[in-house]
């Protein structure tokens, strides 16, 4: 009997949790062997999903169990879900090689603290995201939150300084905070509804005070996840605090998948609740955050802190994906006025694709970006920006990747970043929403500004011959370098992956519409 | 006014009073003591609310280990806490009208729900007897939503190895040291009275999940205290964290419950399905490695990180 295709989803989040287990039991080296080991079949198991995605031209669904909600729980992915776990898979690939060398015992150690940590935590951070994109059901999802909380806090003070495990404290403290407001609106939607399920949900959902209640509950914990302005706080100090591999999973990866969900609820859940004005709100802390996020980045004096503004920074162009899909003012459209219709989907295409191009070119070049300033600091001893000079002819490759991830951050032609701004850019045009164009392109400014900062004094060299620690592995400039070529090459394959990230969301096409 | 709407009303003032307690005390201790009890108190709620599960989850989870840890928090911040400095006034007037608007919000938003509520329970029922269980509540955690609760399993790992990293790089692969620093002759005694009917509560429980009130996650909490309480009073030490034993013990329930839901693929018709006659028995078998693993890595949280140079 030849097996379905969506039993690959079960694959999915079955490979990272089993190597959890596998590799908390057996310890040592080998917890390191296994993540690695893993990692290459679960990039598989993921294009296999894509490729299943594309095939069928729908979403692939599995019952758990066998039972079909709302009694039993569903797996769902879709054409976003396919593109975010070929992501994940590949970012937590390249992380691990890098990270090899950093988190193996010590010689004549059977087995490190920090690194039975990071290899367990990072499995179980993988585990959890999987779960995060293919999760149909508001609890099971609110699990995957719990894992991935407890997966990613201890990640930021692996280095056991007092420092670190204050910032790890209040980003647990935060992300608790998410959980419960979270939970509580999950809570009143089933005492509202009687069912979890999000395609059930979404049929029985009406605007009413308690499902709005339960958005504005869930929206405000996820956001608080997220770090969207002006709940921040906790970020720059914990994604800037935790060693170069786990910050690069943290800033690239962990953030999103909280702004996965609120895309969910908005769109999956409660597309008819989506409210202009709430969209407008969440576009405007966005662009808060791009704002502020950009000028505090070119106020820091270390490279880690500089790249964690950064990510606050481009959070917020995420968020202007909202009121780019659903318009100020949503014009009337008659059924029978064809050519209206059409105007409106491809209002609601541009700025989504340029959202999810946003999310993954972000990811890539943020993941790079950690893991260039894990190796200067490495080769340096430190990360103080004005003393960086002389660091390009010690590090020419991994320089090189910084810069590229930095292009693509900016939107220079041809990156991922230039592709998904563009788009945000197109979409901004077709709604009559200028205001949002200053926005991106201020943004932009900043973003070219605060790596200009870095980049001078790299490329400029020492006035004075600088002290060189620790070398570094060639591989491991390599996979930094690999990263950053993938955030440049986004802007590539766009038009390939266009479909693909409209299949299985035909409430997003209908956005538009009254 | 009927007698069980006194008792409720009765409770229902308790609860607010105990809480207003637990608040208003200055002593860390004390307010403790006043957390346990409200858990308690919670619990005999929910038993008049007729989620007997549920009681049993709060008094075993949020009472009984929630309390444990926070006596231990109070003892180790006793050495360096200082007399608090009260928050002012104004501060305080702001906390407390933050609570109240949040209460009123969420009490105005619960006289909202429909009713009678929207509710799985009749076809979950309905479908209990395919899973051979006799307790709806179980056939949801094991079966319907079997995902979520093996889930629930391994969050507790990546939980206890957060706690075990904040260990220091000399202790590591030790053992957790939760001793009472003081010989006391109470607590001695407690921890020789009580773990024997403890353990049994706990192993019933767990075998009784399947068909009453009860599972896993009850049960191995109940064991898990018993056996922090005997490590407080001294009578028996916490086993180095590098013992390969102690690590299979951590995995087994999640191990199991994963290979079984594997293995439904080929011998059922899916994913954490069961084969239909053998729902019963594999259902059990999980209950009883799962019960071990959450004790076991519900005391180890309790313990603490690695505190003992191993060498």
């Amino acid at each position: 009997m030849m097996p379905e295709p969506s039993i690959l989803l079960v694959l999915a989040l079955v490979l990272p949790v089993a190597g959890l287990l596998l590799a908390l039991v057996a310890g040592g080296r080998h917890a390191g062997r296994i993540a690695l080991l893993l990692t290459p079949v679960g990039l598989a198991v993921a294009a296999a999903i894509a490729v299943g995605v594309v095939r069928a031209d729908e979403a692939l669904v599995y019952h758990l169990g066998g039972w079909a909600p709302p009694l039993g729980v569903a797996l769902r992915a879709d054409g976003l879900s396919a593109i975010l776990l070929l992501t994940t898979a590949a970012i937590i690939g390249a992380t691990g090689w890098f990270a090899r060398a950093e988190f193996r015992p010590a010689p004549g150690q059977v087995e490190g603290r920090a690194s039975l940590a990071f290899w367990t935590l990072l499995l179980a951070l993988w585990g959890a995201l999987n779960l995060v994109f293919l999760g149909n059901d508001l609890f099971t999802l609110f699990v995957a939150l719990e894992l991935l909380t407890f997966s990613a806090v201890p990640l930021v003070c692996l280095d056991g300084r007092a420092g670190t495990i204050e910032a790890a404290l209040r980003y647990l403290l935060f992300a608790l905070f998410g959980s419960v407001l979270y939970l509580l609106g999950v809570v009143l939607l089933y005492g509202a509804y009687g069912t979890l399920d999000i395609g059930l949900l979404s049929d029985l959902i009406q605007r009413e005070p308690i499902a709005l209640a339960a958005a504005a509950l869930m929206t405000v914990g996820l956001l608080a996840k997220t770090a969207l302005f002006p709940l921040h706080l906790w970020l720059p100090p914990a994604h800037a605090g935790a060693p170069a591999a786990a910050s690069a999973v943290l800033s690239a990866l962990v953030v999103k998948a909280s702004l996965f969900l609120i895309v969910r609820l908005w769109f999956d859940v409660m597309p008819e609740l989506m409210n202009p004005t709430a969209a407008q709100v969440l576009g405007a802390l966005g662009a808060a955050a791009i704002l502020f996020g950009g000028v505090l980045a070119l106020r820091q004096a270390r490279l880690k802190m500089l790249i964690a503004y950064s990510t606050v920074a481009q959070i917020g162009y995420l968020f202007l994906v909202f009121p780019l899909i659903t318009r100020p003012e949503s014009v009337p459209l008659a059924a029978a006025d064809l050519g209206a219709e059409l105007v409106a989907i491809s209002v609601s295409t541009s700025a989504w694709s340029g959202g999810v191009l946003q999310a993954v070119s972000h990811a890539f070049a943020k993941a790079a970006m950690f893991l260039a300033a894990g190796l200067i600091a490495q080769r340096l001893g430190h990360d103080r920006i004005a003393d960086l000079g002389g660091i390009g002819r010690a590090l020419p490759i991994t320089v090189l990747a910084f810069g590229l991830a930095g292009m693509s951050l900016m939107g220079l032609p041809p990156s991922g970043g230039f592709a998904a701004k563009w788009l945000l850019l197109m979409a901004t045009i077709e709604t009559g929403q200028w205001w949002w164009s200053l926005v991106i392109l201020g943004g932009g400014l900043l973003t070219g500004g605060y790596l200009f900062r870095v980049l001078a004094p790299v490329l400029a060299g020492a006035s004075e011959p600088v002290t060189l620690h620790a070398p570094v592995a060639r591989y491991r400039e390599l996979v930094v370098l690999a990263l950053a070529l993938c955030s440049v090459l986004l802007g590539f394959v766009r038009l390939g992956a266009f479909d693909l990230v409209q299949i299985g969301r035909l409430t997003t096409a209908g956005m538009g519409l009254p | 006014m009927t007698l069980a709407l006194a008792v409720d009303f009765g409770l229902a003032l308790l609860v607010l009073a105990v809480a207003g307690w637990t608040i208003a005390v200055r002593d860390t201790f004390a307010a403790v003591i006043g957390f346990v009890a409200y858990g308690l108190l919670l619990a005999l709620i929910w038993v008049r609310l007729a989620a007997p599960d549920v009681a049993l989850t709060e008094a075993a989870i949020g009472s009984g280990l929630t309390g444990l840890l926070l006596l231990g928090a109070a003892a180790r911040l006793r050495a360096i806490e200082t007399p608090a400095t009260a928050p002012g006034t104004a501060l305080r007037w702001v906390a407390g009208g933050l609570c109240v608007l949040v209460a009123a919000g969420l009490a105005a938003l619960v006289l909202w729900l429909p009713d009678p509520a929207p509710t799985l329970a009749p076809m979950a029922v309905a479908h209990l007897p395919a899973t051979g269980l006799g307790n709806p509540v179980t056939g949801v955690l094991v079966a319907y939503r079997a995902i979520d609760t093996l889930l629930e399993a391994v969050v507790l790992l990546p939980a206890l190895i957060g706690v075990w990293s904040l260990a220091s790089d000399r202790c590591w692969g030790g053992a957790p040291i939760l001793r009472y620093p003081r010989q006391d002759g109470a607590l001695t005694l407690l921890a020789q009275v009580l773990p024997p009917f403890g353990i049994i509560l706990g192993i019933y429980l767990c075998w009784n999940g399947a068909d009453e009130p009860g599972g896993a996650f009850q049960g191995g909490a109940v064991l898990a205290a018993m056996w922090a309480l005997i490590l407080l009073a001294g009578l028996a030490d916490a086993p180095p964290v590098s013992r390969r034993w102690l690590r299979v013990l951590l995995v087994a329930g999640s191990a199991v419950f994963l290979a079984v839901g594997l293995a439904g693929i080929w011998i059922a018709e899916a994913f954490l399905a069961y084969p239909a006659g053998y729902a019963k028995p594999l259902i059990l078998i999980i209950e009883v490695v799962l019960t071990l693993s959450v004790a076991v890595a519900l005391g180890l949280l309790i313990a603490g990180p690695p505190a003992e140079d191993p060498t």
